[in-house]
């Protein structure tokens, strides 16, 4: 039992005032961002991260800053059922699904139902992903410790390849999208060599491109653009909640435990495996109405049909936290930028900040209990206050938006360059994004770009240049051999099927 | 009849063949620098473009796959990408917010944003100007508390903060 020892005394980090403190702070924080249009997990994430730079600097600071970052995740994953239910606007792509179901129920007049039942499947769905960390994340590091580069570079081929065969969109677009994150990564000083790579004569070029004016420029600016495409006009059912419904709702919760712990499989595994939360949103709410006794009745506002996807999102929301702290490989967007964050307070994720570094992973992960507790009371008594930001005009939150983005991208270097990449970066979200070029795995090669580099090089160096490398013993050649099957899963699928319709 | 408002501006398949010219334009530039850097294997490994040089070559050939599916799809042609109406809108913002990146750095972040608040709620709010003066300049204040003096994150100023002495 030595991980409930370590997790004890994370909860002794994590339970100073300050920390407390900032926990309600980040989870406020992340359900308005979670609300608003343009702002979602991954770029709130990103325009905070500056202004933890001093804070992290003292001792102690960089588990006060990851438990602020990382419970401005958990309040936004809380935040995206708000705007979902009462709007019907996703505000977050995994909660689409919520929608379906959600929604409905809120034009029947159970708002309230249907929002507590939210956001405690959430809660579920969130505890069941962190008791599986705890117990998880330890075994993993110490596997992880034995990797050598080959070991490293196949697990981030894995992270890759499972993105382009999982998807499910068109394979060339997410390859494209990905490589071109590669390559922005690329720019700059090389750090093996010292010679400057496609700077082309650039000195605004030299430093690089910085993944977090990517993300704030193809999340933020690009959502703001597509939003306002459809024209924006809020209609949203009122949002009341009182202790009796409440109760009402929990009372009713039980029933579907099934369903509760099937979502909670499917979130878990989707969050580690790099799929993320908004296929796992979809996919447990498809399993949920071919597997429940009121199937037919999904879709025409029924609780379980918010239990579903919910669970599911946050599970693998949270899960995603998992290969980034053991393995430096994060399952989601959000959790790249945290690991952004970490490299940039001068943490090196992967198995040994296990070793070296106790006090944060297990504040962290204490953290990520309490967080969510703290989302769970926060959402639940103050519903009405954030339902009424989505009833400010578009005209007047729209430019804040932008301007917090501003802010954002200006403050992560004190550069007016990357104010203006961050509008180049939205104008390409915006056209990415209709032409269903996936964001994810950009944002995934652009922060995971130097280290895939790095360890291929080492891998490579290591072998004179021969790519049997990685068949070279079972764990690297297991590895490699299942990225490779998952970057041709749907390949493979397909021969499958042809092959069972011929019998 | 459609109107004119809702004709389509420019269809999927156009703007679908133009980005993936535009993304395999990216790749061959990305393959032409590392061969200049030298993409081979050096005297003590890959060398500086060796990796770039794969990953240029990827970015080549996954655009030109969807360059000719798009060219294949008849259905891409009908469909729209973007109508005349919404591209007004979104040009409508696009060109203020790329003048109030362009104006921040002669007027500094709070007076520009301010404009920009003001000119937004002017021209897509319809707001009278006694609602929008307290609201723009009220947001701007409040960043101004939020940055300058609680995260103390300095942010570029302009000749009204130094006229006020605010630098």
């Amino acid at each position: 039992m030595e991980e409930i020892n370590a997790l004890m005394q994370g909860f002794g980090v994590a339970l100073s005032p300050f920390n407390l403190l900032l926990m309600f702070a980040g989870v406020i924080l992340g359900i308005v961002i979670g609300v608003l249009p343009g702002l979602g997990g991954a770029n709130g994430v990103a325009i905070l991260l500056p202004l933890t730079f001093s804070m992290a600097q003292q001792p102690g600071g960089t588990t006060s800053a990851i438990i602020l970052l990382s419970c401005i995740y958990w309040g936004a994953l809380f935040g995206g059922a708000i705007t979902s239910i009462l709007f019907n606007i996703p505000g977050e792509p995994w909660s689409v699904a919520t929608t379906f179901d959600g929604h409905p129920l809120a034009q029947k007049g159970r708002a309230g139902s249907a929002l507590t039942a939210a956001f405690t499947s959430s809660f579920v769905g969130a505890l069941v992903a962190v008791i599986m960390i705890t117990f998880l994340s330890p075994v993993v590091a110490g596997f992880a410790l034995r990797f050598g580069p080959p070991e490293f570079f196949s697990v981030y081929l894995l992270t890759f390849c499972a993105f382009v065969g999982m998807s499910g969109g068109n394979a060339a677009k997410t390859i494209a999208s990905m490589m071109i994150g590669f390559a922005l990564a690329a720019v700059g000083l090389d750090s093996v060599t010292g010679t400057l790579r496609l700077t082309f004569g650039s000195t605004a070029l030299l430093k690089g491109f910085d993944f977090l004016i990517a993300v704030i420029g193809l999340f933020g600016i690009g959502e703001i653009l597509e939003t306002l495409e459809e024209g924006l006009a809020f209609k949203g059912a009122s949002a009341r909640i009182n202790i009796k419904v409440v109760l009402e709702t929990w009372k009713e919760l039980p029933r579907y435990w099934a369903t509760s712990l099937r979502s909670s499989a499917v979130g878990c595994f989707m969050g580690i495996v790099p799929g993320g939360a908004t296929p796992a949103s979809f996919m447990s709410y498809g399993l949920a109405r071919r597997l429940s006794r009121d199937g037919k009745d999904f879709g025409s506002g029924i609780v379980e049909g918010v239990v579903a996807p919910e669970t599911a999102a946050h599970a693998a929301g949270t899960s995603a936290l998992l290969p980034m702290i053991t393995l430096g490989v994060p399952g989601s967007p959000t959790a790249a930028v945290l690991l952004g964050g970490l490299l940039i307070w001068g943490l090196q994720p992967g198995p040994l900040l296990f070793v070296e570094k106790p006090d944060f992973v297990w504040g962290l992960i204490a953290s990520m209990y309490l967080g969510n507790i703290v989302g769970l009371i926060v959402v639940l008594t103050c519903v009405p206050l954030f339902a009424a930001i989505l009833r400010i005009p578009f005209s007047i939150i729209a430019p804040v938006i932008i301007v917090i983005c501003a802010i954002g991208a200006y403050t992560v270097h004190n550069s007016m360059f990357d104010v203006w990449l961050m509008v180049i970066f939205g104008v390409v979200g915006y056209g990415f994004k209709k032409l269903r070029y996936p964001l994810a795995p950009m944002v995934l090669a652009l922060v995971l770009g130097d280290r895939a580099e790095e360890n291929f090089r080492n891998a490579i160096k290591g072998s004179q240049g021969d790519l049997l490398v990685f068949f070279s013993n079972a764990l690297v050649g297991g590895l490699t051999a299942l990225a490779l099957t998952l970057l041709f899963w749907p390949v493979l699928a397909a021969g499958w099927r042809i092959l069972r319709g011929r019998r | 009849m459609q109107s004119e408002e809702q004709q389509s501006a420019a269809s999927v398949m156009a703007v679908e063949i133009g980005v993936a010219a535009v993304v395999f334009a990216f790749g061959a530039l990305v393959m032409f620098d590392s061969y200049r850097l030298g993409a081979s294997w050096g005297e003590d490994g890959p060398q500086a473009g060796y990796f770039p040089f794969y990953i240029g070559l990827m970015i080549c050939i996954s655009s030109a796959a969807i360059f000719a599916r798009a060219l294949r799809d008849p259905g891409l042609a009908a469909e729209s990408f973007v109508s005349r109406e919404e591209l007004k809108k979104i040009l409508t913002v696009l060109v203020p917010t790329i003048v109030y990146v362009g104006l921040i750095a002669y007027l500094g972040f709070y007076v520009a944003s301010t404009g920009y608040i003001a000119y937004f709620m002017w021209q897509l709010g319809k707001y009278p100007w006694i609602k929008i003066v307290p609201v723009a300049a009220g947001v701007s204040v409040a960043f101004f508390l939020i940055f300058e003096v609680w995260f103390q994150v300095p942010l570029p100023k302009g000749p009204l903060e130094a006229l006020l002495g605010l630098n």
